[in-house]
């Protein structure tokens, strides 16, 4: 019985929570791989291009409730999402347009870009602030539980509850289906299997006759994409406000260095790696152990190796082994 | 002739703006702005050093900015007697050993033969280290944060004179510059880049939240000047009777004065780091600097040691942006870890850099007065637009919601500007000669 106690806090209080976040981490982290794979430069405004992404996405849901139009027992959020996506991805390429083209034309050094997409970075940031505000916004409705901790301890008659929030189940569904997508779209059709092409080896697609900017277009127009899916998840799990969504951009690359800048399946798996260890390491394991150690060595702290502010810490010291030991990442990446 | 001339009348410019606050708004309006700009202005040079000298891509500069201030309450704050009996050697003995764990994984690391063996002594002794420094340090935190906590709360600091922080706070921040560059320089700039990012979010992660050093949120406030006192030169009756002589009520009289003495101090200090950093510009080590930036592969060849010159320019650039962070908190008096913001000590610094010119000291003295300038002003600017564009609005939410949106103008304008610089005059206002 303890056992079972036991397993299910570890569930309610670190695999669910971890599995959120990985997702999101995860969605946020393919963007990152993607624009590095193919405009080969880091792209320091993906934070506040899901926070563009996610805003609109919350403008959207604010109408629609206010006419009343819902999804149930869903948040409206979903609904709104298509429009959401539709104006960052045409953001995103105005912004290709007006500014980073130039750059691709000059063959200029990836560092200019990085710098370019700072200055990016910052327009973004200000006007998400101009419009919506820097405050927390909340915009989730519909059903908040699937299963509520109260629920599950009458339904088992265990001690420990186990707490399914609606937006942690969405979070994973959509992240299952957005990347089943894009796999799909990478691997099966003739754009994706160009974009590949062209993130392999420039030169041998040019030859070859695929048309670098359509490339470019369809790029931009899923990393729109996959940041404003993974804003509007991140902000219906925990919620909406712009500083978070800059200093999201730690843990994004960590994930997409750790996985191997260019490969998007490194990019879920440190998603993933990066966000276990964050919860793991900042959450107190007092709780499980005392389920789990016989009377005399239950614990008297709380068991947390550190706290939850240094969480940042956790994705940094990960980056650092992983760039010490393996500098291309797990699934080698490009490395230059 | 034409170019110094050109230079100067940039310079000229800036000073000119900063008069016409002092005229239109007010005198410490502008005093204000010229002391930060000048404090802008270090942390610019520390920047250019790194990126323009060397092409380092240093997106840490907060952290570094953070530590100085550190160095200001370590340095001059008064110590805390019994926070020190309650805790202060068994924190001292934790961090020691901490050090010595870290050291001796290094070592190992270096002396062990790769292999299974190596790994499982390393996880070890890193482990049983971590706990073994947990055990020790967190009885002795809670005890020197249990001291008075709504005083004082943490160790406190030496009771030195403060102008010696400025200095410390640069070792302060080259010592971290040093771990950092140790382990991260070597590998690609992007990977440079998102370590020093990290590296200053942890550096203000510990500030926040260990009390016993820093009081974290709670401040540090109060710390001593290296300047008199407004309320002392108020009641100085030689004060006064001068300040009458300029026309000037002794208040304001006082906070002009101790604005002034704070613009000479920081001047002296700007002076002192340019002259260095021309010197070194103009100096064989500046020009292998330069080329080891343009062709780092040819410098190899010639026999350059590429990540040991790095490191170097790395160091120094840090420290000098610690210098200043250590500055910045000698003016404020306090140390406040909640208000370290990235976009505000990190990514506006290099907007400085990329603006005034890089690879130019003059340019980034240049750059970290006049966007410094901007910085300040274009919030009243655009709350003066939006006054006059929504005037003929009916008064309602939009109305009230573009008014209080105002304030974020100031990011929009300096990513605009970035991103004009960059496209039109990549080199900056007075470019590298």
């Amino acid at each position: 019985m303890d056992f079972l106690n036991a397993l299910i806090a570890l569930a309610n209080y670190v695999l669910i929570p971890a599995m959120s976040y990985g997702s999101q981490l995860a969605l946020g982290a393919l963007g990152v791989t993607l624009i590095y794979g193919i405009l080969r430069f880091s792209n320091f405004a993906h934070g506040d291009t899901m926070a563009f992404g996610a805003m609109v996405t919350i403008l959207v849901t604010w109408w629609l409730q206010s006419m009343g139009i819902g999804l149930g027992p869903m948040p409206t959020a979903l609904l709104a999402l298509p429009v959401g996506i539709l104006c960052c991805a045409l953001m995103v390429l105005a912004t290709d347009k007006l500014v980073y083209q130039f750059y691709r034309e000059q063959k200029a050094k990836p560092v200019i870009l990085v710098i370019v997409s700072m200055g990016v970075m910052f327009v973004m940031n200000g006007l998400v602030r101009f419009i919506i505000g820097p405050d927390d916004q909340n915009f989730s409705d519909g059903t908040r539980f699937i299963i509520s901790a109260r629920d599950f301890k009458q339904l088992t008659g265990l001690d420990e509850g186990l707490a399914l929030r609606t937006s942690q189940a969405i979070t994973v569904i959509t992240a299952v289906v957005v990347v089943a997508l894009l796999f799909w779209f990478l691997n099966r059709t003739r754009t994706g299997k160009s974009m590949r092409a062209y993130s392999d080896n420039e030169d041998l697609a040019l030859l070859s006759g695929i048309n670098p900017e359509r490339v470019v277009v369809y790029t931009w127009c899923i990393v729109a994409a996959l940041a404003t899916v993974a804003g509007v998840l991140y902000g219906l799990d925990k919620s909406f406000k712009p500083f978070t969504y800059f200093q999201l951009l730690l843990p994004i690359f960590a994930s997409a260095i750790v996985g191997g800048l260019g490969s998007p399946l490194g990019a879920i798996a440190g998603g993933f790696i990066i966000a276990f260890s964050e919860v793991t390491i900042t959450y107190a394991w007092k709780k499980i152990l005392v389920y789990l150690m016989p009377g005399p060595l239950e614990p008297d702290g709380l068991v947390q190796l550190m706290s939850t502010d240094y969480k940042f810490a956790v994705s940094f010291v990960i980056l650092l082994i992983v760039l010490l030991f393996r500098p291309t990442g797990l699934f080698r990446g490009k490395a230059l | 002739m034409s170019e110094t001339v050109r230079n100067i009348g940039l310079f000229a410019i800036v000073g000119g703006l900063i008069l016409l606050t002092g005229v239109m708004q007010s005198w410490n309006a502008a005093l204000l702005i010229l002391n930060m700009g000048l404090i802008s202005a270090i942390m610019a040079i520390g920047v250019n050093l790194q990126w323009g000298f060397a092409g380092l891509f240093n997106i840490g500069v907060m952290g570094f900015v953070a530590l100085g201030g550190l160095a200001v309450v370590l340095v001059s704050m008064p110590p805390t007697p019994e926070a020190w009996a309650a805790g202060g050697a068994g924190i001292i003995a934790a961090l020691v050993l901490g050090a010595l764990t870290v050291t001796a994984a290094v070592l190992l690391l270096r002396k062990m033969q790769a292999g299974a063996t190596r790994n499982i002594v390393l996880i070890v002794l890193l482990v049983g280290g971590f706990f073994l420094y947990r055990a020790i340090l967190d009885p002795s935190v809670e005890a020197v944060e249990n001291v008075d906590p709504a005083i004082t709360g943490y160790l406190g600091g030496l009771a030195l004179p403060v102008l010696l922080a400025w200095p410390v706070g640069g070792l302060l921040a080259a010592g971290a510059a040093w771990l950092i560059g140790k382990t991260a320089l070597g590998l690609r700039s992007d990977y440079l880049a998102i370590a020093t990012l990290g590296i200053a979010e942890i550096i203000i992660a510990v500030l926040k939240n260990e009390d016993w050093l820093s009081r974290g949120v709670k401040n540090v406030v109060g710390i001593p000047r290296p300047v008199p006192y407004e309320i002392d030169l108020q009641s100085d009756p030689a004060f006064v009777e001068r300040a009458a002589g300029f026309a000037l009520d002794p208040v304001t009289a006082s906070t002009l004065y101790v604005k002034l003495s704070y613009a000479l101090l920081f001047t002296v200090v700007l002076l002192v780091l340019l002259w260095m950093a021309q010197r070194a510009l103009n100096s064989p080590w500046g020009r292998m600097m330069r080329a080891i930036r343009d062709n780092e592969v040819a410098a190899e060849a010639m026999g350059k040691d590429v990540t040991r010159r790095h490191l170097q320019i790395f160091v120094l650039g840090s420290a000098v942006c610690g210098i200043a962070g250590a500055m910045m908190t000698t003016m404020d008096g306090q140390l406040t870890p909640g208000s370290y913001q990235p976009l505000r000590f990190t990514f506006l610094i290099w907007v400085m850099v990329i603006v005034g010119g890089s690879g130019n000291n003059f340019g980034a003295v240049l750059g970290g007065m006049l966007i410094w300038f901007l910085w300040v002003q274009v919030e009243p600017i655009g709350v003066f637009l939006l006054d006059v564009l929504t005037s003929g609005m009916s008064d309602g939410p939009l109305k009230s919601h573009l008014l209080d949106s105002a304030a974020h103008m100031r990011l929009l304008t300096m990513g605009l500007v970035l991103i004009l610089v960059l496209r039109f005059s990549p080199r900056g206002l007075i470019p590298e000669k």
